[in-house]
């Protein structure tokens, strides 16, 4: 028999707070995380705008000589990690360790430490490059650090499917503790990529919004105007307990997942199929997984990128699959608040999804402006709503055709 | 000796992040400084900026204790 999985913790690091309820604040007032950026010179690159984590204070989780050895993107998951394990009251002890398990995922991994270093190599030689380049840059690092200082030595693992790497990590981590190889996994993702060379990558790929003079209008999904992703950075990380271990332990429980789908495009590298139709099979297998019809799904977190192409596939997919009710369901995007976290977007939303749930609001799509005939959905335009959703369905979809699909429930 | 043992710790305790009174001549740097093999590399090359020289591999393996280094400078400067 299938175990339930509650999630019982919540932690995150975003453009818009670096705590649950600053986060959560801020989203419900549609406000913007995205600005000019300030942290290095962008002068020359063509898009001069993301969300950056400001206010960052590692000393609260790392020691500054450790910290010292630790890439961006993996302190921002032992900042998420261990908000979620305070929050969710999980005391990780020598008789349960082995069956607590971590599963944090990143797109990219420790660029800034890469870039570093090859900057060493450049111009000082091999000699020079750093022995914890590799322990620093490796994309699985995150759920690596976690571990050593959680102490969980169950399940331990990393995703790396871009853009859906958070929620597929947190999608496995959920099945783990269903055929009952772990009783709690922290799961998430985790991304700091604002660094030139990426910049310059996705924005020659065309991927990314140039509306640097607006760096607040420039994350607008499902709009007629949208011109591209804005690029963030951040991590999400959330507490997955079987139902069993969190009752036993009088855990506080927001939500239940109940489903989760993932697919694959075998399309193109980066473009999604047109129909939609990889994210249609995702979206389908959660549905499935959950045993659920379609019209009993009652909102959906977007992917909504704010790309041409995401936005139009998604909401065709979204009609496949849910057909009339495909009008009735609400629909948001949280980029266009936080922007688009890469690896760490599908945490982070999920996370959202859950407060969703919890607080029976839904976040609103800011910057929702010109209708698109293409994207005819209810996208909860610009202003949150009160609601009460019973199940939420969070999207996410990866360069390489990567798709997944998760749904949460309200517990009661 | 004296001001290369100074430098010598000041870096050690630096990277390491260990108190400074940890810091003696004796004092190993994989029992006494906690120091793996990593940081051990790490720290022959700030060494080598420090004191502009070069510290070959074989030459590192044999150092044990922080007077090892600071001897090893005193004579290759």
């Amino acid at each position: 028999m299938k175990r339930r999985v509650v999630i019982t913790g919540l932690g995150v690091v975003t453009p818009l707070g670096n705590d649950v309820s600053t986060f959560w604040d801020n989203l419900v007032a549609g406000r913007s995380g995205i600005s000019r950026i300030e942290s290095f010179d962008v002068s020359s690159l063509p898009v001069q705008i993301a969300g950056q984590v400001k206010e960052f204070e590692v000393e609260k989780y790392l020691d500054p000589k450790e910290a010292r050895r630790i890439d961006r993107f993996a302190q921002f998951a032992i900042a998420a990690a261990t908000q979620a394990v305070e929050d969710s009251g999980l005391d990780i002890r020598e008789d349960n360790a082995d069956r607590v398990g971590v599963y944090i995922g990143s797109g990219i991994g420790g660029i800034h430490t890469l870039l570093e270093n090859h900057i060493v190599l450049r111009e000082r030689g091999p000699r020079r490059v750093s022995p914890f380049m590799i322990p620093m840059m490796i994309a699985n690092m995150a759920s690596g650090h976690v571990s050593i200082l959680t102490g969980a030595r169950g399940p331990n693992s990393a995703s790396v499917s871009a853009c859906a790497t958070s929620t597929n990590a947190i999608g496995d981590a959920f099945k783990i503790i269903e055929r009952g190889a772990a009783d709690a996994m922290l799961a998430g993702g985790s991304e700091a990529a604002i660094v030139d060379l990426a910049i310059a990558g996705f924005a020659n790929m065309k991927a990314l919004s140039t509306r640097n003079d607006e760096p607040t209008r420039a994350s607008r999904p499902f709009d007629k105007d949208r011109d591209g992703f804005v690029m963030s950075e951040g991590a999400g990380v959330m507490v997955l307990e079987s139902l069993d271990h969190a009752l036993a332990r009088g855990a506080r429980i927001y939500a239940e997942i109940i489903g989760y789908g993932m697919s694959g495009d075998a399309y193109h590298i980066t473009a999604t199929p047109p129909d939609g139709s990889g994210a249609y099979r995702a979206m389908r297998q959660a549905l499935e997984d959950a045993n659920l019809r379609p019209e009993d799904v009652d909102y959906i977190n977007a992917h909504g990128t704010s790309t041409e192409l995401n936005d139009k596939s998604e909401t065709l997919a979204i009609k496949e699959l849910f057909g009339e009710h495909a009008y009735r369901l609400a629909i948001s995007s949280n980029k266009s608040m936080i922007g688009h976290m890469l690896g760490a977007a599908g945490g982070v939303e999920a996370i959202a999804t859950v407060k969703t749930l919890v607080e029976g609001t839904l976040p609103p799509t800011i910057n929702y402006e010109t209708p698109d005939p293409e994207c005819d959905l209810d996208y909860v335009p610009n202003q949150a709503r009160k609601a009460q959703p019973e199940v939420a369905m969070s999207n996410s979809f990866g360069f390489g055709g990567h798709n997944a699909a998760i749904i949460l429930k309200r517990y009661s | 000796m004296a001001d290369t043992f100074t430098r010598v710790k000041s870096i050690i305790v630096d990277r390491l992040g260990v108190d400074e009174d940890k810091v003696t001549l004796d004092a190993t740097f994989k029992d006494d400084l906690q120091a793996d093999s990593l940081d051990v590399v790490e720290l022959i090359m700030e060494l080598e900026d420090e004191f502009d020289l070069e510290i070959s591999d074989e030459e590192a393996e044999k150092i044990s204790t922080v007077g090892d280094v600071v001897t090893y400078i005193e004579q290759h400067q």
